[in-house]
């Protein structure tokens, strides 16, 4: 041998695998060096070994001399195996600055004030520190992380326009009465973002039992500002001056045919009529066109809701086909207009107990949704636009 | 009406709160003598309460009313923890049959005037349907089936009866919300008191306490106060589960809902904290209840606040948790005060969910 020089690609010292004895040259590369075997290895040199490298198995290159070599790694420590973070190198002023560039990116200039008072919330939040109101309704949570949830949804995917927005009173109560589309409530979500950013207020939902008898839905719910819908909570609310957003379609209005959409259903029983009625609040109507095209309901299955609980399983052209992106709503373009206030102060005492009265107000509000939505229809470009 | 020397018989007295407010009747000074009855003699201090040892739950009561010339009867025998009583069945028996023959007997009394029943907001159950807030007129939109609700259901009825009958007597119904105090012993002060608080998952309910010194003076109150009807008492304000439990301090778990039922039947039969099952609905959908009528008509203004009467009992508990809140108020010192920001003492940690070794009261 010597006529060639052999270089081992990969391997340091003899290649191999490695048998039920000899253990393979990666093995043997990690493995500490015995204090003996390379005394008794170093006489015979190995030929096969090439460039420099120190193989605690093999001896050193056959042009050393043997005994400090023996010497050398004998005293030398155990190598040992050690696992490195890949964070353990950076300095710790490298962090304190990436700590600063990243707080000046997120909070700006005033930085240090600002995670200050962030960490104040946070604080607040953690030892329970913060007031929710009788119906459970937190102001802050709703403020901080709802609307700023919901917000980009409403003006970058459903482009959200508002019209009318000054029929909003800006004090006292009014029950906002909207038309229910979307197969989800999302036009009751959308529209409390809106009324926030537009007029500061916070409009108070009324949701069916169905809401607070779900998990997780029912404590975002009491959280968001909604209550029961009956006419206690309503009319509780609504002495209190609070905006009041009612659905008084249900399910039916959410839970309906594409091919009836923007056709009204039955306005429930005229039970918000009363409430308003009994309080003296005005009625401002409010209707939403672009809700009925997020989740397309084309089909249902009544049986497995029955067997769940729910007033109805949606099956639209995505949802049970892709899965989870089914869920994904359309992006249709959305208006919103607030109708003309209803005003029902300047009846009678008894007025709320009159049917007839409280149908035909039911009536007169369920028609100008309809009308309005009829016009807001034809004023719209496309769906999506 | 205020007559000199009325005599008041309280029930109940073996119990803390019963004796508390036996004392707390005799202290004033519109009443003459206080005769505190029940079954086991109380432990504590009576003080100027004379103690009769006499069971409701048969005739004997009706000679100690009429020996005594009471004319004011307190009824703070209602048990809600079977655990305290002996079994449900007893529990049962002393709630209802023992009512049943206290009022008989009050209704064949005739110089008593005034009844003062303590009961309890739990007569509302706790359910989704539940409105906001309930008023005395309303009703629980679901009868209450069994336990602790369905006894004082079935009280309330025998009140509203004697009521009826004796339109004569002044019938003074107080529904005190969860009564809660540093030596309150309760399910609700129970399961406030487990190291590690199992919750149901995915619901926070709207709690509302009464401190057991506004307990006290309401029934002070309405003893001299010349009211009749039937009355919500409960602290200002509400307390959501997950806030109790940062303010407290207490991890939590948040499991389903039968778990949560599973786990509390087995911790009271481990008895190591009263859990009723109807307490399970409780933690679920939470309840609250008017205090209008309280004001306007009873004329009653509780002391502390339902946030304030949660803190008075959790300031003698040990804490459990509050890393996380540690770990903030450490990053916190390093910033700039940007603007006064109130330092609360109480802390919690709603994250972690490891069961701390710390002390335990069960």
């Amino acid at each position: 041998m010597g006529d060639a020089e052999i270089i081992p690609i990969g391997t340091r010292g003899r290649p191999g695998r490695g048998t039920g004895t000899q253990p393979s040259s990666a093995a043997r590369g990690l493995a500490p060096k015995s204090p003996t075997k390379p005394a008794t290895a170093a006489t015979k040199a190995s030929p096969r070994r090439a460039g420099p490298v120190t193989d605690p198995a093999a001896p050193a290159a056959p042009s050393e001399p043997t005994a400090p070599a023996a010497a050398s790694t004998a005293t030398r420590p155990p190598a040992r195996t050690e696992e490195r973070h890949p964070l353990a190198g950076v300095p710790g002023s490298d962090w304190l600055a990436a700590f600063q560039q990243a707080a000046l990116e997120v909070f700006g200039e005033q930085w240090e004030p600002q995670l200050a008072r962030f960490l104040a919330f946070l604080r607040r939040r953690v030892t329970g520190d913060y007031v929710v109101d009788e119906y459970g309704f937190d102001q802050e949570v709703t403020q901080r992380f709802f609307m700023a949830a919901l917000r980009p949804i409403a003006e970058k995917w459903f482009r959200l326009e508002v019209r009318g927005i000054d029929n909003i009173p800006a004090e006292g109560g009014a029950l906002v009465v909207s038309n229910h589309s979307g197969t989800i409530p999302v036009d009751g979500l959308m529209t409390m973002v809106t009324i926030h950013d537009q007029t500061g207020r916070f409009l108070r939902p009324l949701g069916a039992d169905l809401v607070f008898q779900m998990p997780l839905v029912s404590s975002l719910a009491r959280k968001g500002g909604a209550t029961l819908a009956c006419s206690e909570d309503a009319e509780r609310m609504l002495r209190g001056g609070e905006l009041v957003g009612v659905w008084p379609e249900g399910f039916k209005g959410i839970g309906k045919p594409y091919a009836e959409r923007y056709k009204l259903q039955r306005f429930g029983r005229g039970g918000f009529v009363s409430a308003a009625l009994r309080t003296g609040v005005p009625i401002v109507p409010l209707a939403v066109v672009g809700a009925e095209e997020i989740y397309p309901l084309v089909g249902n299955i009544p049986g497995l809701a029955r067997v769940l609980g729910v007033p109805y399983l949606p099956i639209t052209p995505f949802f049970p086909l892709l899965g989870p992106l089914g869920l994904v709503p359309l992006p249709s373009k959305w208006l919103l207009e607030f109708g003309e206030p209803i005003r029902t102060d300047d009846y009678e005492g008894g007025a709320s107990e009159d049917p007839m009265l409280v149908f035909n107000v039911t009536d007169q509000v369920r028609e100008t949704i309809q009308q309005t939505l009829y016009s807001l229809l034809m004023q719209r470009e496309s769906v999506f636009r | 009406m205020a007559g000199d020397g009325r005599v008041v018989l309280v029930t109940g007295v073996s119990r803390d709160l019963g004796r508390k407010a036996a004392r707390a009747i005799a202290s004033e000074p519109d009443v003459a003598r206080v005769i505190g009855v029940d079954v086991v003699p109380p432990r504590g201090d009576m003080g100027d309460v004379s103690f009769v040892r006499a069971d409701i739950r048969n005739p004997v009561i009706a000679k100690v009313i009429a020996k005594e010339d009471v004319d004011t009867v307190v009824h703070m025998s209602v048990i809600s923890t079977p655990g305290s009583a002996g079994g449900r069945n007893t529990m049962k028996e002393l709630n209802v049959i023992g009512t049943m023959q206290l009022l008989a007997a009050c209704q064949k009394a005739p110089g008593l005037r005034h009844l003062v029943v303590k009961s309890t907001t739990t007569v509302y159950g706790a359910s989704n349907r539940d409105p906001a807030m309930f008023t005395e007129d309303m009703e629980p939109r679901r009868a209450p089936r069994a336990g602790y609700a369905k006894d004082v259901a079935e009280i309330e009825g025998y009140v509203r009866g004697l009521a009826r009958r004796r339109p004569d007597l002044r019938v003074t119904l107080l529904r005190a919300a969860n009564v809660i105090g540093p030596h309150v012993s309760s399910p609700i002060t129970s399961y406030f008191r487990l190291p590690v608080l199992p919750t149901v998952l995915g619901f926070d309910a709207r709690l509302q306490f009464l401190h057991q010194e506004d307990l006290l003076s309401v029934l002070r109150h309405s003893v001299v106060r010349d009211v009749h009807g039937t009355f919500n008492v409960a602290g200002d304000g509400i307390l959501m589960l997950s806030q109790a439990a940062r303010r407290l301090q207490r991890p939590t778990v948040p499991m389903p809902g039968f778990a949560v039922g599973g786990l509390g039947s087995f911790l009271r039969s481990a008895r190591v904290a009263d859990f009723s099952p109807e307490q399970l609905s409780f933690l679920t959908y939470g309840r609250g209840v008017d205090t209008t009528r309280m004001r306007e008509v009873l004329g009653f203004e509780p002391r502390y606040t339902t946030a304030e009467a949660f803190a008075d009992f959790g300031s003698r508990l040990p804490v459990t948790g509050g890393r996380s809140e540690k770990v903030l108020s450490a990053l916190a010192r390093q910033l700039p005060d940007p603007d006064a920001r109130p330092r609360p003492e109480t802390a919690s940690d709603p994250a972690a969910v490891t069961a701390p070794g710390g002390a335990r009261r069960g």
